[in-house]
C-alpha cells in the first residue's frame, strides 16, 4: 500500500490507483463528471482537477495515479479556483433549462453549480443548440445539456459491448450521437440514463412526469431474470414513476436491464384485473372474495371429489415469489395432489429426479469476472440474462476464452473463442464429441458413455474447445435456456455435466425466469417437497397438459403464452371443469378457459423472496399497494388453504412462510452435481427442425405488456428466420411471408433470411400470440409460402 | 390633599371633559376612513391576493410544469401533475390550489422561474361551497386572462426592486 496525503490527512491507498479512487475511499469528495468507477478514465470534463506538492499545475484526480508521500491538496485556493474556471467553461454551452430538465433536483451539474458555480459567466456570445437524435423508445435525448463527460460513449463501448454512441467532431462541433440515425439496440441501453451527470440522456417513459424530491425510495427486487437484479423502486403517491438500479456489487453491480429498468410500465396495463370474478352460466361477474375463494375452493374441491385429486394440477409462472410457490405447492399436496410444476417452458423431464436441490450457477455471480473459460451450451446469454452477459463480458476483456455451442449464431456482446453452431438435434453429439476430445487427454468415461460416443467424429474445433476449458484455471461450463427448452434437455444437461466434470469446470445453470431456484426449494416441481426432499412423483409441466385433467390451479402464469406448448395447454385448460386462475391480468382467452378469476398484485406490490441463480435469497417488500381489490398471492392461497380445511394456513406474513421454508431448507447446500445417468440417444429426426425460444421481450406477463419495450427493437411479433439455403430447400426463398404448419397448428409469418440459422432448421419464437397456435415445439415443421 | 384632588376632579368631570376634546379634535379633523366599497384603499404592486396563471403575448401558458412552486407551497395547497404535450413540451395536466389552505405567503410567484403564476391585488371574491375556493388550472388562467392588464402593469411597477 502506497501512504500520501490528502489535506493534510493520511491515506492508504492501492499503488497503481488513482488519486480520486483514495479520496472516495477515504471520504474525501472530489468533484468530477466524466469519472465513473467502473468506466475507463477519460479525464475529459477536468472537474476534478487538484493540488498536488511540487506541481506547477493542477492536476486531474481521477487521471493521476498515487505515488508515495504525495502531497494533495482538494480545497486549496489554487484547487477551488481551478474547479471554480472549469465549471464557467462548461456552462458556456449549457442551456440551464433546469425547470424543465427532468434531472433537475438530482442532476450533477445543478449540485456542483451550487458549489462550484460563480455568479455571472464571462462568456456573453450566443449558446450552441444540438440536434437531439432519437435513440429509441427508452432514452430521451436533450443534447444541447450534454458536457461531453462520455461517460454514455464509453460505457456502450466497454460494458454494452455495442458501438452505437459516439462523440464525433471536435471543439465547438463535438455531440454524443448514434453516428446513423436509430433505435439503440442493446438491452442494458437505460444504464446510460443513471450515468449522465446532466440531464442530455433521460427516461423517455419518466418524461416529464414527477420531480425527484416528490418520490419515495423502496428497495425491491427483478423478477425477470435469474440474476435478481436490486432495484429501486420510486413511488409518488400509490404510482410507481420509474426503477432505478440498487447498488449490489455482488448482483447487479451499478447496472440493471432495460427489462428490470421499465417493466413496472406494465403495472397499470388496461388488461389489470382489480377484482374478483365468477363465471355464472357462461357470463362473468364481479363479485367478492368471499364469493369467489369460496367458488374457487368448491370448484377444486368439487373436482377432487368427483374424479380424485389425480385430476387437479398447479401451473405456475416463473416469476411467481418463493412465498407464493410454497403455498400452492403446499395447497395442492395438501389436497393430494402432486401436480404442481413452475418449468412450463420445458418439454423433456427424463432427468429430473438427477437433479440438485436447485439450479444453482455453481458459482457466486461475481466469480464469473474472474474466469478464464467458458463454455455456454444453449444460451443466448446476453438477451436472457443481460447481466450476467456484462459478468461475461468483464471476463473476456480480461482475457478469458468464452464459447459457445448453440443452435443460432447468437449476437453476444463479447467475442468467442469457439463455436458451435448447430441444429438442435446435433447438440447432443457436439458435447459427446467435446467430452469425448477431453477424454482423449485421460480421464474415465462414466457408463454407457462409449456406446454414446460411438459414432461421434471429434474435430479439431471441439479438441479446441476441450483443451481451452481443461487449460484454464476457472472455468465454467454454463448451460443456458436453450437447453431448458430442448427436447433433449436431460441428455445435454447429463453431458454438458460430464464436460465440466471432465475439464475440471465448475458446472452451473443459467436457470429460467425470475426464480426458478425458489420455486424447486419451495417444492414447485412434481418430484420434490419443500427443501429438496424426495416424493411420489405427480404430473410435470407437460405431463399436465397431455393428460387433460378435469381441474387446474394457475398462478402467476398465462398458460397460452407461458406454456412452450401453448396451443396443448389452451386445449387442456379448455376440456376441464375448473379452472381457478390467479393471476394479476386477464385476456380473453383467459375468460374463455377459466372459471375464477382471483386478482394478484405484482412484484412491486407484495412482499415475498426471490431466490438468484446463485441461491442468494432476496426478501422485499411491497413498494406501493395494488390497485382496486388485487390482492397478494401468498393471502390467496393462504385463505384458499383455510377454505379447504387444510392445516398450517394461518400466516399472518409472508415473513411466516419464509422462515417455515427456511427451516425445510436448511440443510440445503448449494449444488450444481447431477448424478450420472446415460443420456438415451434420440432418434434422429428428419424434416425441417423448429428452433423455439422465448425472445428477451416476450418471457412473462409483465414485460409483454410494458408499453416502452414493445417498442424497442428487441420486441417481436414474430418472424420466421432461415437461412437461404434452407428457403431453396423448402421452395419458400421469394416468399415475404409464410405459413408455418406444426403439430396440427399453423400460422402465417413474415419470412427473414438469415444466416446464423443452422441448415435445416426454422426459428420461430414462442411466448408470442402469433405463434401461440402452433402445436408441440418438437413436431416437425413444415413451411409452405403464403399469400 | 391626594383625596380633595379626587373630590375637585370628579365634581367638575374634568376627565370627561378632557376625553371630550379629543373627541371634538377629531370631529372636525380631516377623516381618514374609506367608504368601502364606494371608496377604495391604494394598493401596492406587491399585494398578495387572489392568484391568477398568466400567458404569454401569443397565448401560450407561461407554466412549465417545474413544480418548484408545489414544492415551496408551506401550506401544502399547490397540486400539480404534468406530462408531456402533443408537441413535446413539458405542461401541467392539473394545477390546482386550493385557497382554503393557502397562506398568501407569495412564495409561489417566488419560486416561479417564468412569471406564471402570480398574486394578483384582487380580494373579493368569495365562495359558496368548499369547491369554489378551489381554484383549477382553468379558473386561474381565466383570471389570468381577465386581469393581464393589471398584472402586467403592477409587475411593470415592481420590476425596479426585484
Amino acid at each position: 500500500m502506497v501512504t500520501i496525503e490528502i489535506n493534510g490527512k493520511p491515506v492508504q491507498a492501492r499503488p497503481g490507483a488513482m488519486l480520486i479512487e483514495a479520496a472516495d475511499e477515504a471520504g474525501i469528495t472530489i468533484p468530477r463528471f466524466c469519472y465513473h468507477k467502473k468506466l475507463s478514465v477519460a479525464a475529459s470534463c477536468r472537474m476534478c482537477l487538484v493540488e498536488v506538492e511540487k506541481v506547477a499545475k493542477p492536476l486531474p484526480a481521477c487521471a493521476t495515479p498515487v505515488t508515495e508521500g504525495m502531497k494533495v491538496w482538494t480545497r486549496s485556493p489554487k484547487a477551488i479556483s481551478a474547479q471554480r474556471n472549469v465549471m464557467e467553461f462548461l456552462l458556456i454551452n449549457h442551456p440551464l433549462d433546469c425547470p424543465i430538465c427532468d434531472q433537475g433536483g438530482e442532476c450533477d451539474l445543478q449540485e456542483m453549480a451550487m458549489g462550484y458555480g460563480k455568479d455571472v459567466s464571462h462568456f456573453s456570445e450566443g449558446k450552441r443548440v444540438v440536434v437531439s437524435p432519437d435513440i429509441g423508445p427508452l432514452v430521451a435525448t436533450d443534447m444541447t445539456r450534454c458536457i461531453h463527460c462520455t461517460r454514455c460513449v464509453r460505457f456502450s463501448d466497454e460494458i454494452a459491448g455495442v458501438t452505437e454512441l459516439g462523440a464525433p467532431g471536435r471543439g465547438e462541433h463535438m455531440h454524443i450521437g448514434t453516428y446513423v440515425e436509430k433505435s439503440l439496440s442493446s438491452e442494458v441501453i437505460g444504464n446510460v440514463i443513471d450515468l449522465c451527470p446532466v440531464g442530455a440522456l433521460t427516461s423517455k417513459p419518466y418524461r416529464y412526469s414527477a420531480r425527484p424530491w416528490e418520490l419515495t425510495s423502496h428497495s425491491s427486487v427483478s423478477p425477470h431474470d435469474c440474476v435478481g437484479a436490486n432495484l429501486t423502486v420510486d413511488v409518488r403517491g400509490r404510482q410507481v414513476m420509474r426503477v432505478r438500479p440498487r447498488e449490489n456489487e455482488e448482483v447487479n453491480e451499478v447496472w440493471l436491464a432495460d427489462r428490470d429498468r421499465y417493466s413496472y410500465l406494465a403495472l397499470s396495463h388496461a388488461e389489470r384485473i382489480t377484482a374478483p370474478q365468477v363465471k355464472r352460466d357462461g357470463a362473468w361477474q364481479t363479485v367478492d372474495w368471499n364469493t369467489a375463494l369460496t367458488a374457487a375452493a368448491h370448484g377444486l374441491r368439487g373436482v377432487v371429489e368427483k374424479h380424485g385429486a389425480q385430476q387437479i394440477g398447479a401451473l405456475a409462472g416463473y416469476g411467481a415469489t418463493t412465498e407464493e410457490f410454497y403455498l400452492l405447492q403446499k395447497f395442492m399436496r395438501g389436497l393430494g395432489s402432486d401436480n404442481i410444476d413452475h418449468r412450463l417452458h420445458q418439454i423433456d423431464f427424463s432427468t429430473q429426479g438427477a437433479m440438485p436441490a436447485f439450479p444453482w450457477l455453481g458459482q457466486a455471480l461475481a466469480d464469473l469476472d474472474n474466469l478464464d473459460a467458458a463454455l455456454l451450451v444453449g444460451s443466448n446469454v446476453r438477451k436472457e440474462q443481460p447481466l450476467v452477459a456484462l459478468r461475461l463480458r468483464k471476463a473476456a476483456r480480461g482475457g478469458a476464452r468464452l464459447m459457445a455451442v448453440n443452435p443460432i449464431d447468437y449476437e453476444l456482446n463479447f467475442p468467442l473463442t469457439a463455436r458451435r453452431i448447430v441444429a438442435p438435434t446435433a447438440m447432443v453429439s457436439e458435447l459427446i464429441a467435446i467430452a469425448q476430445a477431453l477424454l482423449e487427454s485421460g480421464g474415465e468415461a462414466p457408463a454407457g458413455f462409449a456406446a454414446l460416443a460411438a459414432g461421434v467424429a471429434v474435430l479439431d474445433e471441439h479438441r479446441a474447445i476441450a483443451r481451452h476449458l481443461k487449460d484454464a484455471p476457472q472455468s465454467t461450463v454454463l448451460v443456458g435456456n436453450g437447453v431448458a427448452q430442448h427436447a433433449q434437455q436431460g441428455a445435454l444437461q447429463m453431458l454438458a455435466a460430464l464436460v465440466a466434470r471432465l475439464s475440471g469446470s465448475r458446472f452451473g445453470f443459467l436457470s429460467e425466469g425470475g426464480n426458478s431456484a425458489g420455486a424447486w426449494l419451495a417444492g414447485a416441481v412434481p418430484h420434490r417437497r419443500a427443501g429438496g426432499a424426495a416424493g411420489a412423483a405427480g404430473l410435470d409441466a407437460r405431463g399436465m397438459l397431455t393428460a387433460k385433467l378435469n381441474g387446474y390451479v394457475v398462478l402467476h402464469a398465462e398458460p397460452e403464452l407461458d406454456c412452450i406448448d401453448g396451443a396443448a395447454a389452451r386445449a387442456a385448460l379448455q376440456q376441464a371443469e375448473c379452472v381457478v386462475a390467479l393471476t394479476p391480468y386477464v385476456t380473453d382467452t383467459m375468460r374463455d378457459y377459466a372459471d375464477v378469476l382471483l386478482p394478484l398484485a405484482l412484484f412491486a406490490e407484495t412482499s415475498g423472496t426471490l431466490v438468484n441463480a446463485e441461491g442468494r435469497w432476496q426478501s422485499f417488500t411491497g413498494c406501493t399497494t395494488a390497485p382496486g381489490e388485487t390482492r397478494p398471492g401468498w393471502k390467496v392461497l393462504r385463505v384458499l388453504g383455510n377454505l379447504c380445511n387444510l392445516d398450517g394456513f394461518d400466516y399472518e406474513a409472508s415473513d411466516e412462510v419464509r422462515r417455515e421454508l427456511e427451516a425445510a431448507c436448511s440443510a440445503v447446500l448449494p449444488s450444481s452435481k447431477l448424478e450420472w445417468q446415460a443420456p438415451v440417444p434420440a432418434a434422429a429426426g428428419s424434416g425441417l427442425c423448429r428452433i423455439a425460444d422465448y425472445p428477451i421481450y416476450a418471457v412473462d406477463g409483465m414485460v409483454r405488456r410494458s408499453a416502452a419495450l414493445q417498442q424497442t427493437p428487441d420486441a417481436t411479433s414474430g418472424v420466421a428466420r432461415l437461412n437461404a439455403a434452407t428457403a431453396a430447400q423448402y421452395g419458400v426463398a421469394g416468399a415475404a411471408k409464410v405459413q408455418v404448419v406444426q403439430g396440427g397448428g399453423g400460422c402465417v409469418l413474415p419470412l427473414a433470411l438469415d444466416e446464423r440459422v443452422p441448415d435445416g432448421c426454422v426459428y420461430v419464437p414462442a411466448g408470442l400470440a402469433a405463434t401461440a397456435a402452433l402445436g408441440a415445439v418438437d413436431a416437425v415443421v413444415e413451411l409452405k409460402a403464403a399469400e | 390633599m391626594k383625596t380633595v384632588m379626587r373630590f375637585f376632579k370628579s365634581l367638575f368631570l374634568l376627565e370627561l371633559l378632557q376625553g371630550m376634546r379629543v373627541t371634538g379634535r377629531y370631529m372636525f379633523e380631516r377623516k381618514i376612513t374609506v367608504q368601502y366599497p364606494e371608496e377604495r384603499a391604494p394598493l401596492s404592486p406587491r399585494f398578495r391576493g387572489l392568484h391568477a396563471q398568466r400567458r404569454f403575448p401569443n397565448g401560450e401558458e407561461r407554466c412549465i410544469a417545474c413544480k418548484l412552486c408545489e414544492v415551496v407551497c408551506p401550506a401544502l395547497a399547490i397540486t400539480i401533475e404534468s406530462a408531456q404535450r402533443e408537441d413535446g413540451s413539458r405542461r401541467t395536466t392539473r394545477y390546482d390550489i386550493d385557497l382554503t389552505k393557502c397562506i398568501f405567503c407569495g412564495f409561489c410567484e417566488e419560486a416561479c422561474p417564468v412569471d406564471a403564476i402570480v398574486e394578483t391585488n384582487i380580494y373579493e371574491y368569495h365562495g359558496e361551497q368548499r369547491g369554489d375556493l378551489l381554484m383549477t388550472k382553468d379558473k386561474l388562467l381565466a383570471v389570468g386572462d381577465k386581469y393581464e392588464q393589471q398584472i402586467a402593469a403592477d409587475r411593470a411597477a415592481d420590476a425596479p426592486y426585484r
